[in-house]
């Protein structure tokens, strides 16, 4: 079991608060993400889960219980970091090892469960091996091994794939979710990545200053986001938004398409554009065009689109994926 | 490009450099040196480099009439008491200041280094009073902790930065791993912490044992540590330059040892966190 549930928490330092108050409710198994901007309070909210900060008010509940004011160790938490935070006197046997001796498991058992993990992550021939004596990837690995070597209630992750380079990273999401299937544990995700977000979650809380700004499954949030911020936040590239007399066209303080749902032809179209930059990716390309009294609008074509800068084109939105906004930036439906 | 440094240069600032050394060292070489003469070459004019007469009597002498070895074993028990008792005291001092400050840390570590400032004769006479009235002038213990107690402002302001050193995450992730206070600081933050510990606990040792003022202040004959040894070599009867530097020679010979064989470790723990 590992439900957690946050109820009316806050955080602040000082005088300054980082969490007003908030309400989640994790179930019991989920893959939750929380993604935001920097500063938006989702590693402190991590942590109020945790147990490395201490609330200042609102209550924690692990399984049902009221956790708020105990210390890390006695709330059965994994936590993988951002910097790994390998022991490094340790080899990497020892520190997988390390949460099992600090639970007074006998040697037997810990060695058995240590090389149950270091097989799992590939980490066998490793084991005698000194933290400074891996690569990146490698690290990442003990660090995940010493978080599942016990069974804890939920696994913790603070934007553990932000070190690594951009292949070993697209590796290591698809490690941790397999790892997810197999181990149906809660687990909380933190990352600012929202192509992160988006491939590994059940849900995603969406996090802007403190506040939670949507909490719903990935598709929810693309297909439905509450408002401009989500919106604006999720979908890569990002939605392109039109305010002004074009929008008011539409009923709407404020509206969004997003590239994928703009589609360019040469001679006729809603807006004129003419092309500023066109990305070739092969399987996409990424038109960055300038309309006329609308500014920079970015296009996304499947396939491999023949323009060229300088080009006049025609954007043509489509109707049904058109969101509109009001002057608070709320989706109106 | 990497800075080029023309061979001339070098050998110019080699040779500064031992120059410089010996200048230093020379006080040392020259008290051993005497130490091996008789009083009557000691006082020679012009005076003699290298002892005209090699002798050891002036050891056996000194050790006949002072008791060299209940003075060296005072000077031990006062320096490593005094040493492990303040990382006793400093190591979860400084691990609070290190990993949980407050807005005044700062502001009680230069307020603990400012006890260092102060002169130690401004308050020989109320400690003096305090130690007769518990009945501690000339003890062991009493000078163990007096130690203990001056020493312990550097001893933590070193421990503190040693232990800023360490990641906070790795203490964190063991926290996380289930380890409450204690394991940390066993288990992580004194392992990784072990150069700049052994490099406080020598800095301290050689201090206690060349501390001078408390010493002979404090003691008499049963806990006279080494310092006392020598001043004694500084009589009414007149000063016998052999003898004393013989004393002299004996008090510094375990702590330049010490210093010696662990050289490396302190350049590593002073310089510690130094560079990445």
């Amino acid at each position: 079991m590992g439900s957690i549930a946050l109820e009316n928490v806050t955080k602040s330092f000082g005088a300054h608060t980082v969490i007003p108050p908030i309400n989640l409710k994790i179930e019991d198994g989920q893959f939750v993400v929380f993604v935001g901007p920097s500063g938006c309070g989702k590693s402190t909210l991590l942590r109020l889960i945790a147990g490395l900060e201490d609330t200042s008010s609102g209550v924690i509940r692990l399984d049902g219980a009221d956790m708020t004011d105990s210390i890390p160790a006695k709330r059965q938490l994994s936590m993988v970091f951002q910097s790994y935070a390998l022991y490094p006197h340790m080899s990497v046997y020892n520190n997988i090892a390390f949460p099992l001796k600090m639970a007074n498991v006998d040697k037997a058992t810990i060695d058995a469960k240590v090389k149950d993990a270091a097989r799992v992550l590939n980490l066998t021939d490793y084991l005698d091996r000194r933290p400074r004596m891996l690569s990146g990837g490698q690290r990442q690995r003990v660090a995940i091994g010493r978080a599942i070597v016990r069974q804890p209630k939920a696994f913790l992750f603070d934007e553990p794939l932000s070190n690594l380079d951009a292949a070993l990273r697209v590796n290591m999401r698809l490690e941790i979710s397999e790892l997810h299937q197999q181990l149906k544990t809660t687990m909380i995700y933190v990352t600012h990545d929202q192509v992160e977000a988006m491939t590994m979650a059940d849900k995603i809380v969406v996090l802007n200053a403190g506040h939670i700004e949507q909490y719903g499954t990935p598709m929810e949030l693309y297909r439905t986001p509450a408002n401009r911020f989500v919106a604006g936040f999720i979908g890569s590239p990002k939605m392109n938004f039109v305010d002004g007399p074009e929008a008011a066209k539409f009923n709407a303080n404020s509206i969004g398409v997003r590239p994928e749902h703009l589609h360019v032809t040469k001679d006729k179209g809603t807006w004129k554009g003419t092309v500023a930059v066109a990305e070739h990716l092969g399987s996409d390309t990424f038109i960055y065009a300038n309309v006329e009294g609308l500014g920079l609008m970015t296009i996304r074509e499947e396939g491999e689109e023949e323009l060229n800068p300088g080009d006049a084109i025609w954007l043509t939105p489509d109707p049904a994926r058109i969101y509109r906004f009001d002057k608070a930036g709320v989706a109106v439906n | 490009m990497a800075r080029t440094v023309s061979t001339s240069t070098k050998w110019a600032w080699t040779v500064l450099a031992w120059i410089v050394a010996l200048i230093i060292f020379f006080p040392i070489l020259w008290t051993i040196l005497t130490a091996f003469k008789t009083e009557g070459d000691a006082i020679l004019f012009p005076p003699a480099f290298f002892p005209p007469h090699w002798t050891l009597e002036n050891f056996f002498e000194v050790q006949s009439r002072s008791d060299y070895f209940r003075h060296f074993f005072n000077s031990v028990v006062i320096s490593v008491g005094s040493t492990v008792l303040c990382l006793i005291v400093a190591v979860p001092a400084a691990w609070s200041m290190a990993f949980s400050p407050t807005k005044r840390t700062k502001d009680i570590l230069m307020w603990m280094l400012s006890t260092k400032m102060m002169p130690a004769v401004g308050v020989l006479v109320p400690i003096y009073l305090i130690f007769k009235s518990l009945n501690l002038l000339d003890n062991l213990f009493g000078l163990t902790v007096i130690l203990a107690l001056i020493d312990l402002p550097i001893v933590i302001w070193m421990l503190y930065t040693y232990f800023k050193e360490i990641p906070v995450d790795i203490l964190e992730a063991c926290r996380m791993d289930g380890a409450v206070l204690w394991k940390e600081i066993v288990y992580v933050l004194l392992p990784m912490a072990v150069p700049g510990i052994a490099s406080t606990m020598l800095l301290n040792i050689i201090l206690a044992w060349n501390e001078a003022f408390w010493t002979l202040n404090l003691t008499a004959a049963n806990a006279a540590p080494l310092t006392a040894f020598i001043a004694s070599y500084s009589s009414p009867e007149g000063l016998f330059w052999a003898k004393l530097s013989a004393a002299s020679t004996l008090a510094i010979a375990p702590i330049l040892l010490l210093g010696w064989f662990s050289q490396k470790q302190l350049v590593r723990g002073l310089t510690f966190g130094a560079v990445k």
